[in-house]
């Protein structure tokens, strides 16, 4: 499948996991990496340009830190501007139906706290809702996050694992060697459930 | 009256015509009314009735050029320039006037004529020099400051001179001022006399200072915008009118006027009422200059006026060449100030004008040397371009690195810190970059230095001093100097010797973009774009539309305005200038359709793509027109 990851990072130079995991994934051939914040820096996206893209690959990955239980405001403007009426929806839209997207987040808080008794008081892909459905009603598959929790306070190997788990998922992907089927069945995944989806 | 038009239709014509021609080689105006008067004068025959009174009346030109001078006499530049002012500026005059004084006397004149020679020698042409510094971008370089020390130092020079002139011709030689005389003057007793010369010059003084500006400002009040240059010119013929009836030189006054305005609220609006008749009186000076050549005195005294002319210009190389060096002036700034300034000037004419007046110098003598200034004047040019060779020869010999500045290597070079550069290097340093810096003005320099950057003088087109900044390593240049052509040569040098570097360059407009596209820039900035789209973009603010719909409008002004640019580089031609261009003017005309459509008022185009984002799936039925928005009244209500 052909492969494309918006990145969006409005801080680069503070996060040293996902820029670690987005320069990993820049040399991967045949991934199509796009750093939206460089790209966009005044927020002006160009919307035909996003709308090409979108149309020219089959899995849509969106990479970001998770700030406020939601996407950083520029991916939000992506979605607001890209997915147009007449395009990704309504009658003559649906350009984008049978494609799949995936969000790979890194949360703050720990996996304890997306408990029902946890401080956010619900599981973390509850807050992806908002993206679950806008995929939906698009006509793509929206298929469980590749999360990491407590991104702030990991220890150095977990933190390494996650880095190096990220183009290995990227590649099983574009090799189709992904096991779609059986990720269908978990609600969320991190980089100890890689070995079951991944064939080698 | 028919008289008179047919007087005014030559002269101007004569000027027009001479003054363009003279212009477009390169000579300057001076020169180009010169020959006008020539025309007028020897060749037509046309001047002979009215030139008299004409005369009379153009030597107002010379009173308003010092008023002027006077106005301009601003304490804080003289202060800066004091040394090279009063040091390199005085010891030029006093040397030139010593050597011509002695070659005069010992070429048999008397010593008076003599002197007056020293004078007219010791002054350069402030006009030619200034416009020919200016033209080449000269003007703020070390050799042109200098220049522009000496020229000032000279025209202050000037008025003393003019005071002497009486005194070393003596009174009884005078036949007449010209100026309506100090007749009553001269039967009153010596200390009523000097008691009134002291009161004269009192008024002026007093009324300049304490009476200027209430009248300036009652007739400001009024809004009579002829008024006030009525008042203006009231001004300069008053002082001319006392001054001559105490005797004094009415140029005197008005310099003393003018630096008493000088301070004054009123002085950039009098510049500009006095400065077009200025232009046009002094032209009319040089125009009767012209027009008193005599033909035949030029046949019979060629070799006479070719090899004076030569000494001339020898004897102030040989003044002015050690001077610039003591000075420190050197190198190829001090070959410019040398050469730059080696001719005679228009005060020259003047001076021996009014030693005609005063019986010094016999007509024919006063014609001889009106040919060699003008000569001389008429050399400037090819002086410039003699400077210029010897700049050369010295680069090549690598003469000129004493006075240049040896550079520090770096990985940024920053070429040029005027009004651009300075923004760019406060930003970088601000981010813990440290670029070199150069830049040709050492003043310039020297301040940026105070805040602890690297920065050096030299001028940044000389393809050795980039070099020696680190080029070959550097990662990037940018290009900040307002000299379109200059930064094109930068940049095409610069890419050629460090093919990898990234260069940052302000470009002056449209086709200087294409040009450094050409010589392989890879970053352009129009140096107005930006600052105009954003007062745009204020105005529509002020308008009343909402700063959001601003920010995104001009967002899609900008990428259109760049995406237009793109498309039209492959119909620019290098050798064809853009308006005899169709296609580029086609292209021009075609850039995005869009921007054109929203100046024609129906802004389809434009309109769609800025409200492209966040409609309603059926918004086309609910669309709101921008024009009746109703957000002025929601903003009151914040």
């Amino acid at each position: 499948m052909r492969v494309l990851v918006l990145f969006a990072h409005p801080a680069q130079r503070k996060s040293s996991i996902n820029t670690a995991m987005a320069a990993s994934a820049t040399e991967l051939e045949g991934v199509t990496f796009v750093d939206l914040y460089a790209e966009y820096p005044r927020f002006s996206i160009d919307v035909d340009r996003e709308q090409r893209r979108l149309m020219e690959h089959d899995v849509i990955l969106f990479q970001f830190p998770v700030f406020w239980y939601s996407t950083p405001a520029l991916l939000k403007q992506w979605q607001d501007l890209v997915l147009e009426y007449g395009f990704a929806y309504g009658p003559q839209g649906k350009k984008l139906a049978g494609k799949h997207t995936m969000a790979c987040v890194t949360t703050g808080g720990g996996i304890s706290d997306y408990t029902e008794d946890g401080g956010n008081r619900r599981v973390f892909e509850q807050f992806l809702y908002p993206l679950e459905q806008t995929a939906t009603l698009c006509g793509m598959e929206y298929l469980p996050p590749f999360i990491l929790y407590s991104a702030n306070h990991l220890a150095e190997e977990a933190a390494q694992l996650h880095i190096r788990s990220y183009p290995r998922l990227l590649t099983a992907l574009r090799d189709d060697r992904f096991d779609i089927p059986a990720l269908r069945l978990l609600p969320t995944f991190g980089s100890f459930n890689l070995p079951d989806l991944v064939r080698d | 009256m028919e008289g008179l038009a047919f007087y005014a239709l030559c002269y101007l014509a004569a000027a027009v015509l001479a003054v363009i021609v003279s212009q477009r080689i390169g000579l300057g105006s001076v020169v180009g009314y010169i020959a006008a008067g020539v025309l007028i004068g020897p060749v037509f025959q046309i001047s002979v009735a009215g030139s008299g009174y004409l005369e009379q009346f153009s030597e107002f030109g010379i009173v308003m050029m010092l008023f002027l001078i006077g106005l301009e006499i601003d304490p804080q530049m003289v202060w800066r320039l004091r040394d090279k002012l009063l040091g390199l500026g005085g010891l030029q005059v006093v040397a030139t006037i010593a050597a011509v004084t002695a070659a005069g006397v010992g070429l048999g004149f008397s010593w008076q004529q003599s002197l007056l020679f020293g004078f007219v020698a010791a002054l350069s042409s402030t006009a030619i020099v200034l416009q020919t510094l200016e033209e080449k971008g000269l003007l703020r370089s070390d050799g042109g400051q200098a220049s522009f020390a000496v020229l000032l130092f000279q025209d202050l020079a000037v008025i003393p001179m003019l005071a002497c002139i009486p005194l070393i011709a003596g009174s009884g030689l005078g036949s007449s001022s010209g100026h309506g005389g100090a007749a009553f003057l001269a039967e009153l007793p010596g200390w009523a006399s000097a008691i009134l010369t002291l009161a004269a010059v009192g008024v002026v003084v007093a009324a300049a200072h304490f009476l200027s500006r209430p009248v300036f400002r009652t007739i400001a009040l009024l809004g009579l915008r002829e008024v006030f240059t009525a008042a203006a010119l009231l001004v300069v013929v008053g002082i001319t009118v006392l001054m001559s009836a105490v005797g004094l030189s009415p140029a005197l006054g008005a310099f003393l006027g003018g630096v008493v305005l000088a301070n004054s609220e009123f002085k950039h609006e009098l510049q500009n009422d006095i400065e077009p008749f200025k232009g046009l009186l002094l032209g009319l000076f040089f125009m009767t200059i012209g027009a008193k050549i005599d033909p035949d005195i030029l046949l019979a005294n060629w070799l006479t006026v070719a090899a004076a002319t030569f000494c001339l210009i020898i004897i102030k190389a040989l003044v002015l060449l050690p001077l610039a060096w003591f000075f420190n002036v050197r190198g190829p700034a001090g070959w410019l100030f040398t050469l730059g300034l080696a001719q005679a000037g228009e005060f020259g004419f003047v001076l021996l004008t009014i030693g005609g007046d005063r019986g010094l110098l016999s007509p024919p003598t006063v014609s001889v040397s009106v040919l060699i200034i003008t000569f001389s004047m008429v050399l400037t040019p090819l002086l410039f371009a003699l400077s210029n060779r010897i700049v050369v020869m010295l680069d090549r010999r690598g003469g000129h690195r004493r006075n240049a500045d040896q550079p520090d290597q770096g990985t940024i070079i920053l070429a040029g810190v005027g009004r651009f550069g300075q923004i760019v290097n406060r930003m970088l340093l601000a981010n813990g970059h440290k670029p070199v810096v150069l830049d040709y003005r050492a003043d310039v320099v020297d301040n940026v230095r105070k805040f602890g950057v690297k920065s050096f003088f030299g001028d940044a087109g000389r393809p050795d001093l980039l070099d020696s900044a680190g080029l070959a390593h550097a990662v990037l240049l940018i290009v900040a100097i307002d000299d379109p052509d200059r930064a094109t040569e930068i940049v095409s040098y610069a890419r050629r010797s460090n093919p990898g570097i990234q260069i940052i360059v302000r470009a002056y407009d449209r086709l200087h973009h294409y040009k450094l596209v050409d010589a392989g820039a890879d970053h352009i900035v129009r140096e107005m774009f930006d600052g105009s789209v954003q007062a745009a973009g204020m105005a529509l603010e002020a308008l009343g539309m909402h700063p959001y719909e601003v920010e995104k409008r001009k967002t899609v002004f900008v990428d259109q305005d760049i995406a237009g640019l793109a498309r039209m580089a492959t119909l620019v031609e290098s050798d064809t200038p853009a308006v005899n261009n169709p296609d580029f003017i086609a292209g021009f005309n075609d850039i995005g359709k869009v921007i054109e459509n929203a100046m024609m008022g129906y802004r389809s185009g434009y309109d769609e793509m800025v409200t492209r984002g966040w409609n309603a799936p059926d918004a086309a039925s609910i669309h709101v027109p921008s024009d009746t928005h109703p957000r002025r009244t929601a903003r009151k209500s914040e």
